[in-house]
């Protein structure tokens, strides 16, 4: 408990920097993700065939060569100026680069789970492509998407860890902080383990519920 | 046509459309790369000299070396995670609430916990020496976990017919379990267990965080060689290829052999027509996919 309480300024700062990552690179790979995955149904073949490369290739990437690419390989090229919080900027640009490919995947699977039938339908009765989409489609496809996007957002915040190995002071990190300051780095971890799970287990509770109550009887 | 229910059969005009679509975005996208690729000429990192490097076979043995080290790893935390998930899925299926209880926390225990804190803590804190061993160690634990609903789901989803068929048969429990649901489940969830050991290749990659000496932290060390130029950019490109190339192996094994599984129908076909004895679940895995 001492570890903990001694501390506290490093837990609550790991852990606001962890949730911060994971809010601002969250909300960027389901923007990312989306358009690719706009791009992989679009009907032009050019950006089917980008967008299935891009998760092709970044699927089958490790997310801790990503991470290693920009934190030490991408400031080589020079693409961004100096920037105050470098390797922050690196983690963010990892975690969307490498989740958006996952959120794209299950934004297509969602879209695909609609039979062709009730767009035809609906085109039958007179609806807009707009009215379609919007009361027809979308409805569907949301509740086949939002439960598997629930457990990608959970393996995004469990991904943010490996932002602690370059150099961001995140939840990961405050093993380094503890040892400088030579309390056990084992009680330590347990409790940012115990957080984690804290976090965590609501995210996979209500993933659970909404299939439940959202999976659709075909 | 991609078989999305989005969009009409394209008209005359609206295949104009595509086609002025499909110019600009070639223009982009060819931009973009064109964008990426003068810019690492430009910071000189495809001059002759950074790649020199791969001409040594010193480095060279020395980065297959470092490949070996990647897939020692992974062996290990693959065979020991499939038999980690096998006893837990067992454990979450007993009958008994002493051994379903237990299983079903460390199961649920082991997937909240990030798989770098878990190695952080076998390493930092328990100390098991060796990275290797906390590297395996926190790689068993979270992907067995895994692995565990991954079987239970499996079995879960075999029909009760065949269960209860080999009770009627006088099987005992161990021999049902054993005999006739595991073979089918592991067989109806090859997919999914094959695309959770491409996530356990991948994440041998967060060995890098704790020193282990596996192809990433071999990159870092060649990247920062002065003698070459410190040539960390052609590196990276050379290590991400070799895995890209060996997940996209894994993935085209799990493939071939759901498709060969397709074909053999090897599964039980009875009189009354086909049993629902694929899962349903299986549609969705049917192409594996690397999951997170």
């Amino acid at each position: 408990m001492n570890v903990l309480l001694d501390n506290s300024q490093y837990f609550v700062n790991g852990f606001l920097n962890t949730i911060k990552l994971f809010l601002i690179s969250g909300v960027l790979c389901l923007i990312l993700g989306t358009i690719l995955a706009m791009m992989r149904v679009s009907p032009v073949p050019i950006f089917r065939a980008f967008g299935t490369a891009y998760v092709t290739i970044v699927r089958n990437t490790p997310l801790t060569l990503v991470f290693f690419f920009f934190a030490f390989a991408f400031p080589l090229l020079d693409i961004v100026g100096e920037l105050r919080e470098y390797y922050f900027f690196a983690a963010v640009t990892a975690l969307t680069f490498y989740t958006s490919a996952f959120v794209c995947e299950v934004v297509r699977a969602g879209i695909n789970t609609v039979p062709l039938g009730q767009i035809e339908a609906s085109r039958a009765l007179g609806l807009t492509f707009g009215q379609a989409l919007s009361s027809v489609v979308l409805p569907q496809a949301t509740r086949s998407v939002v439960p598997p996007m629930v457990s990608t957002m959970v393996a995004l915040l469990k991904n943010t860890t490996i932002a602690a190995g370059f150099s961001v002071a995140e939840a990961g990190a405050i093993r380094d902080i503890l040892s400088e300051r030579g309390y056990s780095a084992m009680i330590g971890l347990l409790w940012v383990a115990l957080f984690f799970i804290i976090l965590v287990i609501p995210m996979t509770l209500l993933q659970r519920s909404l299939e439940k109550r959202w999976s659709v009887a075909r | 046509m991609s078989a999305s229910a989005l969009f009409d059969l394209p008209g005359p005009k609206a295949r104009m459309r595509y086609r002025l679509y499909a110019v600009i975005g070639t223009l982009l996208i060819a931009g973009a790369i064109a964008f990426v690729i003068y810019k690492f000429i430009d910071a000189g990192q495809f001059d002759g000299e950074l790649w020199a490097w791969i001409e040594y076979e010193k480095i060279q043995t020395d980065l297959l070396a470092a490949l070996g080290k990647t897939l020692t790893a992974f062996a290990a935390s693959a065979v020991l995670s499939l038999l980690f998930g096998a006893i837990f899925a067992a454990g979450r299926l007993s009958d008994h609430a002493i051994f379903r209880v237990p299983s079903m926390i460390i199961v649920e225990l082991f997937r909240a916990i990030p798989a770098v804190i878990m190695m952080f803590m076998f390493h930092y804190g328990i100390q098991l020496g060796d990275p290797f061993n906390s590297v395996v160690a926190a790689l068993t634990l979270y992907n067995g976990s895994v692995l565990a609903e991954v079987f239970r789901a499996g079995i879960l989803s075999l029909p009760r017919g065949q269960s209860e068929a080999a009770y009627a048969v006088g099987m005992r429990k161990t021999q049902v379990m054993v005999l006739v649901l595991l073979p089918q489940a592991l067989r109806a969830m090859l997919p999914a267990i094959i695309s959770q050991l491409v996530v356990v290749l991948k994440d041998t990659a967060l060995g890098f965080l704790i020193t282990y000496e596996e192809l990433l932290y071999y990159a870092r060390n060649l990247g920062g060689v002065a003698q070459f130029g410190r040539p960390l950019i052609p590196v990276t490109i050379v290590v991400a290829a070799m895995y890209i190339t060996m997940c996209l192996l894994l993935a085209w094994l799990a493939n071939y052999l759901s498709k060969r599984e397709r074909k053999s129908k090897k599964h039980i076909s009875t009189d009354d027509g086909p049993l629902p004895n694929k899962p349903v679940i299986m549609d969705s895995t049917a192409n594996p996919a690397p999951s997170l």
